[in-house]
């Protein structure tokens, strides 16, 4: 019996972490084997595409259309020849205020990661990968680096994998703060060893990544689904969904509800069953106000919205993002201008301080969102506010209520 | 690679002509040979040396507790980097300390759901208890006091680290015992 909750299949919080002896009891690595033993790259790549899989970083960008961008170098009989690095780079930056769910993933069951990273870099054959980690995450960064360590022992990595002749090493990054690390150029930058300083688009990662090779970065549980999709097959992950897109997610709750935590649900799974189910609904004597669906950077959700979707573009369409499903709630006794207000701390003080409008436009924001907080403000304060919003985008829609 | 800075700065310490030897030297005198050895295994798996400025910043830090003007510049010099080029690196990561730091670091999330939980009234105690503000150390070194972004355990708020620690679900009675503050004073 196919598990219907893959992701969280393995995790049980009232055990220790899966190991490998544990992992591979329960299918673990069959996959990987298979895939770099029996299946072509191009199979592989097929499969995810079929599936559907959108990227869990936030943006929710089709995975297999971002891997088919890798430039694959094959001769006349369609082999793969190789003419220097690709990489693969996991994220696991996880700065996002509100998320914890990859830090579940990766601290319950870190195999389905790893065997989700070597079935990727076999896709995009790619030789080198790179676990891009905070710092804060020190307990999952350990428990990833024994993961790793036995996986070399057994010949999971390394040389020849599986008896292969595909070669893979894997690397975990610590990284040194600072949420701009989260973006892909940017950790591109930070991973070469320099200031994390996002770059311009075009050239694409794909194309001209880490070392200026052909990258792909990708999110923790962007990685472990695919583990999944390639172990049981698109059509099988199809099945999951119950809305729009398909497969399973991590979602999650906090604030003032009575069970805060993180669920592994269906896609398409109603906001309200989440919240009010799972997290068990407001805790007494508060009342929902309003929610933030998928991290800091989300746009407020009111009630009205509850029995959306949680689908990429469902909620987008409700003139929000799933972001990275992760619900940060808004109750009734907190103030909306003050809680706006951390908000937008927050992106000032992390704001790389590349670009204008973010570096001056957000703390200018914080100070007139302090006025109005303590009743300084003047009517002008909102016309402010929303041209600072017109000039930083995206970010900036956070603090327009 | 900049030889002649080098040559400059280790001619007073060294009597031999061997100019790598004594570079290898005054390295040793401020680098120990424990983190040489764990920068040089950094280094063994990077394309360049100055590429694993990060992570080297961070073996020093872990041993030393903090990177001083001394540390970075012999740190420097061992990378291939001027000392200009790896401050501004170690300046734009916000877990790179340049200034000293107590035992550990106090680390107490400001992000959003520990705010609506009750952040602002937990600084507060913990800067009583401790007689410092954000940003300063204890008269008997033992903790320093920084605000930290999400900390990625939000359905546990308020939540804080003490060194490498995570510490969840918290209360002012909590901070107490966690910071060992003995008869702690009440609010
Ligand atoms: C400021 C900023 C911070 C980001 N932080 C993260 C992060 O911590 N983790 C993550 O997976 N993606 C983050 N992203 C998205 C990444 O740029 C990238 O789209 C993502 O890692 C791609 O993975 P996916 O296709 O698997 O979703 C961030 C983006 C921006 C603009
Ligand atoms: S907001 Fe404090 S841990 Fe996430």
């Amino acid at each position: 019996m196919i598990s219907k909750l893959p992701l969280t299949q393995n995790i049980n919080a009232a055990r220790d972490p899966v190991n490998l002896e544990a992992y591979e009891a329960n299918h673990g690595y069959q996959a990987a084997r298979k895939a770099v033993l029996e299946m072509s790259p191009d199979d592989c790549l097929q499969v995810v595409k079929d599936s559907g899989l959108r990227g869990r970083g936030g943006a929710g960008f089709p995975t297999g259309m971002k891997w088919s961008f890798v430039p694959m170098n094959t001769d006349s009989q369609g082999n793969n020849v190789s003419d220097g690095h690709k990489y693969l780079i996991c994220n696991a930056d996880e700065m996002e205020p509100g998320t914890f769910k990859d830090r579940l993933l990766m601290e319950c069951d870190p195999h389905q990661l790893i065997e989700g990273m070597i079935l990727s870099a076999w896709t995009i054959q790619a030789d080198v990968a790179y676990i891009f980690i905070r710092h804060e995450y020190h307990f999952a960064s350990k428990l990833l680096q024994d993961a790793i360590d036995a996986c070399y022992a057994k010949g999971y990595l390394g040389k020849d994998i599986f008896g292969s002749d595909f070669n893979l090493e894997l690397y975990v990054h610590s990284s040194a703060g600072r949420y701009i690390c989260g973006e892909e150029t940017a950790l591109i930058s930070s991973l070469e060893g320099k200031r994390a300083n996002p770059r311009a688009k075009p050239p694409f990662p794909q194309i001209s990544g880490l070392w200026g090779r052909p990258t792909i970065v990708n999110n923790v549980e962007t990685l472990c689904n695919i583990t999944h999709i390639i172990r049981n097959g698109a059509q099988w992950y199809k099945t999951l969904g119950i809305g729009q897109d398909h497969g399973t997610k991590l979602f999650g709750v906090s604030g003032r509800v009575k069970n805060p935590g993180c669920w592994e649900l269906p896609m398409g799974t109603p906001i309200r069953e989440l919240i009010e189910q799972h997290a068990g609904g407001m805790q007494d004597g508060y009342k929902l106000r309003g929610f933030l669906p998928g991290g800091a950077s989300t746009d407020f959700l009111v009630e009205e919205h509850l029995d959306l979707a949680m689908d990429y573009d469902v909620i987008g369409k409700a003139g929000s993002r799933l972001g990275t499903g992760t619900m940060i709630i808004l109750d009734d006794k907190t103030c909306p201008v003050g809680m706006t207000k951390n908000l937008v701390e927050f992106f000032a003080q992390e704001s790389c301080g590349f670009c204008t409008p973010c570096r001056d436009g957000l703390p200018w924001s914080a100070q007139v969102l302090d006025d109005i907080e303590s009743g300084n403000g003047i009517p002008a304060d909102l016309n402010t506010l929303q041209n600072q919003v017109r000039f930083i985008g995206a970010i900036g829609n956070t603090i327009v209520l | 690679m900049n030889q002649s800075t080098k040559t400059n700065s280790t001619k007073k310490e060294s009597t031999e002509n061997d100019n790598s030897q004594a570079n290898a030297r005054t390295i040793s005198s401020i680098l120990t040979a424990p983190e040489l050895a764990e920068i040089d295994h950094e280094i063994s798996h990077a394309p360049t040396r100055s590429a694993v400025a990060i992570d080297a910043l961070k073996i020093v830090q872990k041993h030393h507790g903090w990177v001083s003007d001394e540390s970075l510049s012999g740190l420097a010099d061992y990378l291939d980097m001027s000392t200009a080029e790896l401050d501004g690196i170690a300046t734009f990561y916000s877990l790179i300390y340049r200034k000293p730091v107590g035992e550990k670091v106090i680390s107490l999330c400001n992000s959003v759901t520990c705010w609506i939980k009750g952040y602002a009234q937990l600084e507060k105690h913990i800067s009583r208890q401790l007689g410092v503000g954000l940003g300063e150390t204890t008269t008997d070194n033992r903790y320093t006091f920084l605000p930290a972004p999400c900390l990625g355990a939000c359905d546990r708020a308020p939540v804080m680290m003490v060194g490498e620690e995570t510490h969840l679900d918290l209360t002012p009675e909590k901070i107490n015992q966690i910071l060992e503050i003995k008869g702690g004073q009440q609010g």
